[in-house]
């Protein structure tokens, strides 16, 4: 698309996150002593370890800061599916930050359900509908999506209008990353024959992960939700590429896997034990995939949220020692950032890089 | 000896648990600084024997750190769970 095309797209979506943020901001903003029962001259202590989870787990709301007790959020949509009352489509501020329920809904405290949408039902027993709400990490995901179909999008019409300009502006910035991706991982790993057709998978697993690694690292909205560190995302991510491998594995490759060949028969038969370290092997490369991503992600976001979690700790036992601290956390903070920033990009390029090699293991031809 | 089991079964599982964890996230820390620290050490001695192939060692390098980083944050989910949940 043109530059003025571009431009308005542009706009518009800054225009839409911008009303988002101001129109439910405005009107989910309220005292913090309205429901609770607790003294509001009380001041609860600071817990560092449900600070920590609270910042990379996910929520029903985008909060965005809190004032003297005033908590600024975003409220997100609940969509619930109960066995008694059918769809339920409702926004969350309902719940006024989990201390009201709606209807027979509430937000749980404590147990195995902590934090997430329960129904109350007759009886007091307590059930978790079929939840598919579009939670903070859900949004998050939006987000990502719409930053890359404005980058990708824009670029290949210009592609498709004048194939053969020199390069500028955003595509200038993206091509040198793609041929990244398509001549250092696509090519070497899959074969100079057949790349072509996983390439737009791996490109899409690259960016998707690289882009949301980076905005979780943004520290205010529309980033630092912590996506690729919910392990149900990486686990979808892995699933995809666990998926590709198996349908396009040649008969080659089942065999190698079942049957392997060169290998004496009493480890194949009457305990099949290389089969079943190979079939293990098949499940666990995936897996390993996904807890690696999720793993990389949340540690470095743990990481950064303890150092900035010490200032409070030591400002609770003394003001000084808590401006002392601070230094030192800072600085540390920039460092780990400064690291994040480099895992961001090498934790995507480890997961392409290992799903472009398991495809074309999967293609490999029998070379004996 | 009988008494030191009695006293270990009446000690609370869960600050043995996380003792246990604690170490556990220790020890998943060293071996990641052995393997890495490894890695780093061979791949530095490599680019002093033949600095032309500097990119590809430097790639390699950091593939195989990540691999090796994998395994140990696989101990450290673990400890963490075993701590929080």
């Amino acid at each position: 698309m043109n530059f003025r095309c571009r431009r308005v797209f542009l706009s518009i979506i800054i225009f839409l996150i911008t009303s988002l943020v101001v129109g439910t901001v405005a009107f989910s903003s309220e005292p913090e002593n309205k429901n609770h029962s607790e003294n509001p001259a009380e001041k609860k202590a600071f817990n560092a370890g449900e600070f920590m989870f609270d910042h990379i787990k996910d929520a029903y709301e985008w909060h965005i800061l809190s004032w003297k007790g005033h908590h600024v959020s975003i409220p997100l949509p609940v969509i619930v599916y109960s066995k008694t009352s059918g769809l339920n489509i409702f926004i969350s501020s309902k719940f006024h930050h989990g201390h009201e329920s709606y209807k027979s809904f509430k937000i749980e405290k404590e147990g195995k359900y902590k934090g997430k949408v329960v129904e109350e039902m007759e009886g007091g027993a307590v059930v978790r509908p079929f939840d598919i709400s579009i939670t903070k990490n859900i949004t998050s995901l939006f987000i990502g999506v719409a930053i890359m179909l404005w980058l990708f999008l824009g670029i290949a019409k210009t592609y498709r209008k004048n194939p053969n300009k020199a390069p500028k502006g955003v595509q200038a910035f993206l091509e040198p990353l793609i041929l990244f991706v398509r001549d250092d991982i696509a090519k070497p790993a899959i074969g100079e024959d057949k790349y072509e057709k996983y390439l737009p998978y791996l490109l899409t697993v690259f960016f998707f992960i690289w882009i949301n690694n980076m905005l979780g690292l943004i520290p205010i909205f529309p980033g630092g939700a912590n996506l690729t560190g919910n392990i149900a995302i990486t686990l979808v991510l892995a699933l995809l590429t666990f998926i590709i491998t198996t349908v396009s594995g040649t008969k080659d490759y089942w065999v190698h896997i079942i049957n392997m060949p060169g290998v004496p028969l009493l480890l194949k038969f009457p305990i099949p034990l290389l089969p079943f370290i190979e079939i293990m092997g098949v499940f666990l490369k995936p897996f390993v995939l996904m807890i690696r991503l999720f793993a990389n992600i949340t540690a470095g976001h743990l990481i950064i949220l303890g150092f900035i979690s010490l200032i409070f700790i030591f400002g609770n036992m003394s003001p000084i020692g808590g401006y002392g601290i601070s230094i030192l956390s800072i600085g540390f903070s920039i460092f780990m950032m400064f690291i994040e920033l480099l895992v961001a990009f090498i934790q995507a390029y480890v997961f392409t890089l290992l799903s472009a090699m398991y495809f074309g293991m999967a293609l490999e031809k029998a070379h004996h | 000896m009988l008494t030191l089991s009695i006293i270990l079964q009446a000690v609370a599982n869960a600050a043995i648990a996380k003792t246990g964890a604690g170490i556990g996230a220790g020890l998943a820390a060293i071996g990641a600084g052995i393997g890495i620290g490894r890695i780093g050490g061979s791949s530095v001695e490599a680019i002093a024997r033949q600095p032309e192939a500097i990119n590809d060692i430097r790639s390699n390098m950091i593939l195989t750190a990540s691999l090796v980083e994998g395994a140990a944050f696989f101990a450290m989910i673990i400890c963490l769970l075993i701590l929080f949940i």
